[in-house]
């Protein structure tokens, strides 16, 4: 009895306290969640995309930079000028530019950057995005002009990517400990395994940062990031790992729910160099076994857009073919037997971590099942993923997802894992590179995008989606995700 | 010379029997663990649902009457997933046992019965084991093959291997001075022949309970790998991992994860009580350490 | 004496090297290339042979065991791969969780489990004892993890007193950190406490069956009395080894649990190094699990020669 009211005491008292927390009156500190932990914070050394979720338009800036909308605006440029024939860039640089440590920002840290990222000893994870740049040559301080050795459609575009930000010599060394960069926000301490905490730059050449501190806080799954969600421990998640719990926090009024798109192609993968996958008939039939409603419910709690290429419908010149492999397992036996395989055969399916692997992969594996394609799950890390499925193309069927932007490409690269060789959309892809008219180029990757469908490459599933929480009186964070980036100079809360 | 051995149940079976159904852990123990084994066996032949199909529609429904435990996030019923998962538990934990058993009893008797050196470095040897938690092998073996049932049941075994090592050493070596084994040797019996015929029929009881225990200990190392990712892999159901998938879907339905963690704490329950009743029955002297 | 402690001592040290070795080998036969991995999928095989070179990686096998081990010696644990800071920083940063976490689940079970078993044992065969007893065996069949889950369901979910998990960090200041590390401790601690009172109420059921407690009684010395004074000091030593075993399986007992209130600490250290094939973290891990375990034994087999004499010559 006594242990009991001293319950319902308790209990009552729980309640007051968390009624009583103090209004927050404009404030001007965020604690962001994010599920994986940035291994280091140079952004120009390292694939792992947390890394520019918490550096990219906070503490690193480029010379151009993608805004809220996706669209590409000057940043450490102010201006710039092409030369005629698309292969000579001039920038002209913003003055009175500092490094977080007080070095002045000039055209030869712009030398510097560029050179160090296309160097031999660059660890850059897009090396390619400056392999056309034959020169980087300082004409003032505050010009510089960069010359290719083709016209680059995408250029600008690809100087605004988090792996392409402009660095220090003084302090590029020790940027994955200590990141040093020109933006609005300068890093304060770092609690390995916990979270990062950065503060707003007094000295920023630009429009200030409404908020006083930002801390990103490791949160791995939505059994974690719910409760800190709902305790107000973290205001926002860019993506949250919310799971199945997600219509219990739309209907939260504390709450604003942003479902957004990111360039996450998430697809079957599937060996198209090994019997029978070489076999057009055996893909077509994968593809038409796959229920992308049951899919996308089941792995990614129904938020993904379905896809029918590789391609995200965000983009400028997405085409719908979605239609084109409607769910139908009696066509796909049908093909199966046509192909030669009445009884179906055995098959691996390799699946990486993430849980829309995992989940997608359950699914996936029933449903060929059911088409008589006895799938055997083998679930692997990302090191063996890496290591054997992209390296030595050592898999029948994978599920992974694309999160690079305007990726297509990868299908017309040589010895690329889908062991995919199309001379047709090899043309295509060639074409594109040198086009920089707009209308034609979106002419050109819709066919590339019938090609890929056309000969059912990969089991195309939806794009990934981006599930956006945030606290309502927080106004200014993105939406959608063209690249992986939380840009919080223009964040703040309401009153 | 061998009707000199000592047996633990001196007024014979009947007499057995009859402590045996006096003795209440043992029968509850008992009662539960042969239910528990008949549900695993009744899952070959049937279960409610069909766990191979994924209705995803039918996804995170709560207990009702026509899904008693209601159903998962892939629409599967989950008193069958339990059902299953029973056998993938019983195995994993089983296996582990025997892996133990016969690598660690030969291990134990022969180091009793040998001495020296011999002796010195299996026992040096279990030291090595003892240092490496079942988890830490666990992580570094699946590290290497990959998840999966065998793995776990490698790493559980290998664990158990110095158990039953020690447990066989220090019977075997209460027992080697001993009169019966004294007369054997006098007859000219050598080590092995006296350890087969003398030292292990006098130490079953022993091993069994310590297997009882160990095998108790299986489930629950079983259900933390497969918590971890490192056990059972889909499609195979397994209690550990039926935990791991609630745990993110708690807050919106908490069935989930209430009864596969019953299916753990009552199956281990009943091993254990089993293990307590048959220290008492076949050795009462032991019942004294608890 | 001195030669027990040395031998003991010798074979700690003996089973630590053997250790080092087994983890090293293992580690190197690993799939998957660290450079690659860091660089992802779109990196350019000059990028990734320039960083196997930064890191070493193209050294033979031997030479880097011998390195690695000669470091150990000196204090260097050499770098992270992902991190690239020493490693010891990172895992003196992350033992600061796991370690207080195992000690915090260490006192709560002690401080649970003997009063329990005194309990008990003073209640022998009553109605009291039997539910004890009942509870306890309950609790050691209960997984630790689950029995986390609810936890968090019931106070972090649905009371929402707690914070469901993760830890603020000691510069939060020192209540806060432990305020983080209760809910861990109780779920870690209680199913050892169920095994650790059966064993006190065992050990001290035995003990008050010996003559010099019934003499005690005999002299007319109240029941509680001799419970606490001579029944419990002499129990003591077969409670003292189960809670030395039950130290080293805290430790490891920590990897699950962190992963279920994401605690950064040393657990989740050695899964996120295994994923990013930070094997020189992985060892060194791996090697202070191990050496932590094989010190708390090597404590226990001293205590035993404290305790009781007869040890000191032989095994």
């Amino acid at each position: 009895m006594n242990a009991f009211r001293k319950f319902t005491v308790a209990t009552a008292f729980g309640a007051v306290a968390t009624f009583a927390l103090p209004a927050h009156a404009a404030r001007t500190d965020l604690t962001l969640g994010m599920v994986l932990e940035p291994p280091h914070l140079d952004a120009t050394a390292g694939a792992p995309a947390a890394i520019r979720e918490v550096t990219y338009a906070n503490i690193y800036q480029g010379l151009t930079r993608l805004d809220i909308d996706g669209k590409m605006q000057p940043a450490l440029a102010e201006s710039w000028t092409i030369s005629d024939d698309g292969k000579v860039y001039t920038f002209k640089l913003h003055s009175g530019v500092k490094f977080h440590d007080g070095t002045d920002f000039d055209a030869n840290d712009v030398k510097f950057t560029l050179d160090r990222d296309r160097g031999a000893d660059s660890t850059n994870s897009q090396k390619q995005l400056f392999a056309h740049i034959t020169d980087v040559e300082v004409v003032d301080p505050l010009t510089v002009r960069i010359t290719l050795d083709q016209p680059v459609g995408n250029f600008l575009n690809d100087m605004a990517r988090g792996e392409a930000v402009i660095v220090a010599p003084e302090s590029a060394d020790t940027n994955k400990e200590t990141p040093i960069g020109t933006g609005p926000f300068k890093f304060d301490h770092w609690a390995k395994g916990s979270e990062i905490t950065l503060v707003r730059n007094p000295d920023y050449w630009g429009t200030p940062a409404q908020l006083d501190k930002a801390v990103f806080r490791i949160i791995p799954d939505a059994a974690a990031a719910v409760p800190a969600l709902l305790s107000g421990d973290v205001q926002a998640f860019a993506n949250m790992p919310a799971g199945d719990a997600l219509p219990q926090i739309e209907a939260d009024p504390r709450f604003k729910v942003v479902i957004g798109a990111t360039e996450g192609e998430t697809i079957l993968a599937i060996n198209n160099g090994k019997p029978p996958f070489d076999n057009l008939k055996v893909r077509q039939a994968i593809s038409y076994a796959l229920n992308r409603k049951d899919i996308i419910d089941g792995a990614s709690s129904g938020l993904g857009v379905p896809i029918g290429s590789h391609f995200s419908p965000a983009d400028p010149g997405y085409v719908d073919l979605t239609g084109m492999y409607p769910f139908d397992p009696e066509k796909a036996k049908e093909l199966l037997k046509e192909a030669g395989y009445p009884d179906g055969f055995k098959a691996t399916l390799k699946l990486p971590p993430p849980p829309y692997a995992r989940q997608g992969g359950e699914i996936i594996a029933a449903e060929l099942r059911n088409i008589g394609i006895d799938v055997e799950i083998i679930p692997v890390e990302w090191a063996d993923w890496v290591a054997n499925v992209f390296k030595q193309k050592d898999y029948d069927m994978t599920i992974i997802s694309h999160v690079e932007p305007n990726d297509i490409g990868i299908y017309a690269r040589d010895d690329y894992y889908f062991d995919y060789h199309n001379p047709k959309f090899n043309a295509v892809m060639a074409e594109l590179d040198k086009t920089t008219d707009q209308a034609k180029r979106l002419e050109l990757l819709g066919q590339a995008q019938r090609i890929l469908a056309d000969d059912a490459v990969n089991g195309f599933l939806f794009e990934l989606p981006k599930v956006g929480v945030w606290d309502a009186k927080l106004q200014g964070m993105w939406p959608n995700w063209p690249i992986f980036a939380n840009d919080l100079s223009e964040v703040y809360w309401e009153d | 010379m061998s009707d000199m051995s000592v047996t633990s149940a001196p007024s014979g079976t009947a007499s057995f029997l009859r402590r045996a159904l006096r003795n209440r852990s043992f029968m509850v123990g008992l009662v539960i663990t042969l239910f528990v084994a008949a549900i695993a066996l009744l899952s070959f032949v049937w279960t409610p649902y069909d766990i191979t199909q994924l209705p995803v529609s039918e996804r995170m429904k709560p207990p009702s009457a026509t899904h008693w435990f209601g159903t998962d996030h892939f629409g599967r019923d989950i008193l069958s997933m339990i059902m299953i998962g029973a056998r993938n538990s019983i195995a994993v934990a089983l296996v582990a046992v025997g892996i133990g058993m016969g690598i660690g009893v030969p291990l134990g008797t022969i180091a009793a019965a040998r001495g020296g050196w011999l002796d010195e470095t299996v026992m040096r040897f279990n030291d090595i084991i003892f240092a490496f938690p079942a988890l830490l092998s666990a992580i570094m073996i699946t590290a290497i093959f990959g998840p999966g049932a065998v793995n776990a049941i490698v790493a559980i075994g290998i664990f158990n291997i110095p158990v039953f090592a020690r447990v066989a050493r220090a019977g075997a070596l209460a027992l080697w001075p001993r009169e019966f084994v004294m007369a054997a040797r006098v007859a000219g019996k050598g080590a092995a022949r006296i350890t087969v015929e003398h030292i292990l029929p006098n130490i079953v009881s022993l091993l069994l309970v310590q297997g009882t225990i160990q095998f108790a200990l299986g489930i629950l190392a079983e259900a933390g790998l497969s918590y971890v990712g490192l056990g059972a892999q889909p499609p195979m159901p397994s209690w550990g991992r039926m935990l791991f998938d609630a745990q993110t879907r708690m807050i919106v339905a908490p069935y989930l994860a209430l009864f596969p963690g019953l299916a753990i704490v009552i199956t281990v329950l009943g091993l254990n009580l089993l293990g307590d009743g048959l220290r008492d029955l076949l050795d009462p002297r032991l019942n004294r350490e608890r | 004496m001195t030669r027990y402690v040395l031998r003991r001592l010798a074979i700690g040290i003996l089973t630590l090297v053997f250790a080092s070795a087994v983890v090293f080998f293992v580690m190197e036969i690993l799939p998957g290339d660290p450079a690659r991995l860091m660089l992802g999928l779109n990196a350019t095989e000059d990028a990734i042979s320039a960083l196997r070179q930064q890191m070493g990686l193209d050294q033979p096998v031997f030479v880097r065991y011998l390195a690695w081990i000669g470091g150990l010696l000196v204090g260097d644990f050499g770098r992270s791969y992902t991190y690239s800071v020493p490693v010891l920083e990172l895992v003196t940063e992350r033992a600061a969780v796991s370690l207080p976490l195992a000690f915090l689940s260490l006192i709560l079970l002690t401080v649970i489990a003997i009063p329990v078993g005194l309990f008990a044992a003073a209640r022998r065969g009553r109605a009291a004892d039997a539910i004890v007893m009942g509870l306890s065996q309950m609790g050691v069949a209960i997984p630790n993890f689950w029995f986390a889950l609810l936890l968090v369901y019931f106070f972090a979910v649905w009371l929402r007193w707690v914070p469901s998990g993760g830890f603020p960090g000691w510069q939060s200041g020192l209540w806060p950190g432990v305020k983080a590390l209760i809910m861990p401790a109780v779920a870690l601690a209680l199913p050892q406490a169920a095994i650790l009172a059966r064993v006190t109420r065992g050990a001290l059921i035995d003990v008050l069956g010996e003559d010099y407690i019934r003499t005690a009684r005999a002299k007319g010395l109240p029941r509680n009395q001799v419970l606490w004074r001579h029944a419990l000091r002499n129990a003591l030593i077969p409670v003292l080894t189960i809670l030395g075993l039950q130290f080293a399986f805290l430790i490891a007992g920590t990897i699950i649990i962190e992963n279920v209130f994401y605690l950064p600490g040393l657990g989740r250290l050695i899964f996120q190094a295994i994923t990013q094939r930070d094997l020189i973290v992985v060892e060194s891990v791996v090697m202070l699990l191990v050496a932590s375990v094989i010190l708390v034994n090597l404590v226990v087999d001293l205590s035993y020669a404290i305790v009781d004499p007869r040890l000191r010559g032989a095994r």
